[in-house]
């Protein structure tokens, strides 16, 4: 597998607070890496740094072989997109919500928006308020609003937080679909762990703001080098 | 025989408006939606990307603009009047362009009694906004301009409340018109203007008629730009 994100030195500093400090991480093309770590050990920091919605306070962010100096052209900012915890939707309808992504590429296809809503499960709702859907379809059309795109690198934001099974399962198994079919890179953020086992190929912990551990699923979960990798696993790290 | 607003004789002795006044006070309302329409089409093309822009930037001066425009929507509109018609006279820095007493004088001086109320309650609505929305359509691949947008139409109901107000406060607004455009019949007279003029001169039924095609025609304009505001119906879930 090519690498396609390299972090050196990343340092991520609002105001006197460094909320991450990463020695070296490197996300490799059509993988998916999934994040675990506690609440503020910077997870999200680094999925906005990977969107290239913000500069690094200090080192560098590789995006395909070019540093990123923090004014990255929209035609590379357009390879990548993040569906966020809590869906930010837009006051129109599902169907329109969907197609908004193309919309701004200029390239609108009706077609297109209807795949990714029958691949989420929401054709029934296309002309549905987006804000007055449930949690777990706001999700999905948050979901199927990135998918529609095809983007290159798919960065996924605690997506199954606070959902039913059924939403959970659909959400997991679109990711999975999507990876394997595209061939799209997915970074994973997630609290929770056996999701993180079932997804990807490779899973990081995160710890105030440090990488303590990052290696292939199964040595993860089966045998981690870091004590507090262990620790975590079981519990005994409290978030 | 007193001479109604556009020179036109009316009997002294008649109470009832009738057809001829309204006839009469069509070039009036031609001038009056010409002048504040223009001003609030150059007041929105300058401050819905002014307001945006206070709302999204984050620059050194944001809050000087920002105090600034607060106080130009307190500011009395003789004032705009006044400084406006030193800019255009003769002697003034402006004097070359030979606007004053033309409508051109009255939309500059409504362009700058609308532009503070589009752009300060275009940033509030904006501001009102879930700030994670900017993030996402970042994330989505918006182009600044695309995000600038798409927020003014997140925003609508506060951005149409901005055009309403200031829609309503220059068509109803006679001290600065009166300053920099004289009241010239058939030249700059609008509706605010020749209503102060027909009281003046004790024509207070064409005054008060003046009065109901005034009130009348910002509600239609009032209630059609709420329209445009407002999104098309959807099936229900």
């Amino acid at each position: 597998m090519t690498t396609l994100y390299r972090l050196e030195g990343v340092r991520q500093t609002y105001g006197a607070r460094t909320v991450l400090d990463l020695t070296s991480l490197e996300v490799h093309r059509g993988e998916v890496l999934g994040i675990v770590g506690p609440s503020g050990a910077g997870k999200s920091t680094l999925l906005r740094l990977l969107n290239l919605l913000e500069p690094p306070t200090a080192g560098a962010v590789t995006f395909d072989g070019q540093r990123q100096n923090g004014a990255p052209p929209l035609a590379t900012l357009r390879r990548v997109t993040t569906v966020f915890q809590r869906p930010v939707l837009l006051d129109r309808t599902v169907a329109e919500n969907v197609a908004f992504g193309l919309g701004l590429r200029g390239r609108a296809d009706a077609g297109r928006v209807a795949a990714a809503l029958d691949q989420v499960g929401l054709t029934p709702l296309a002309r549905a308020q987006a804000r007055k859907l449930s949690g777990g379809e706001m999700q999905r059309t948050a979901l199927a609003r990135a998918l529609v795109i095809e983007p290159e690198v798919l960065l996924l934001d605690e997506p199954t937080a606070n959902l039913d099974p059924y939403n959970i399962g659909l959400i997991e198994t679109t990711v999975a679909t999507l990876n394997r079919e595209r061939g799209t890179t997915v970074v994973l953020v997630t609290h929770n762990v056996f999701q993180a086992r079932r997804l990807a190929d490779r899973v990081a912990l995160l710890l105030e703001g440090q990488l303590v551990e990052l290696a292939p699923t199964r040595a993860f979960f089966e045998t981690p080098e870091d004590p507090r990798t262990g620790a975590f696993l079981r519990g005994e790290i409290i978030y | 025989m007193p001479r109604c607003t556009t020179g036109r004789a009316v009997p002294a002795q008649s109470y009832s408006v009738n057809l001829r006044m309204i006839e009469s006070f069509l070039p009036i309302i031609t001038l009056t939606l010409s002048v504040s329409g223009i001003a609030l089409v150059i007041a929105s093309v300058l401050g819905f990307p002014l307001g945006a822009w206070l709302a999204l930037a984050r620059v050194p001066g944001k809050r000087l603009i920002e105090a600034l425009i607060y106080t130009g929507m307190a500011f009395p509109p003789v004032v705009v009047g006044l400084a406006v018609y030193l800019l255009l006279s003769r002697s003034g820095p402006l004097g070359w362009l030979g606007w004053l007493f033309t409508p051109r004088a009255m939309i500059v001086a409504q362009v700058v009694i609308a532009l503070p109320m589009v752009a300060g309650l275009t940033q509030s609505a904006i501001e009102a906004l879930d700030p994670a929305l900017r993030l996402q359509l970042r994330a989505l691949g918006a182009s600044p301009a695309q995000t600038m947008w798409t927020l003014l139409a997140e925003a609508r109901a506060g951005v149409i409340s901005a055009l309403i107000a200031a829609f309503g406060s220059i068509i109803s607004e006679v001290g600065a018109v009166m300053l920099v455009g004289g009241n010239i019949a058939g030249s700059t007279r609008v509706m605010t203007t020749a209503i102060v003029l027909e009281t003046r001169q004790g024509e207070f039924e064409l005054a008060l008629a003046l009065g109901a095609v005034l009130l009348s025609l910002t509600f239609v304009i009032n209630f059609a730009i709420m329209r445009l505001g407002q999104r098309r119906e959807v099936a229900p879930r």
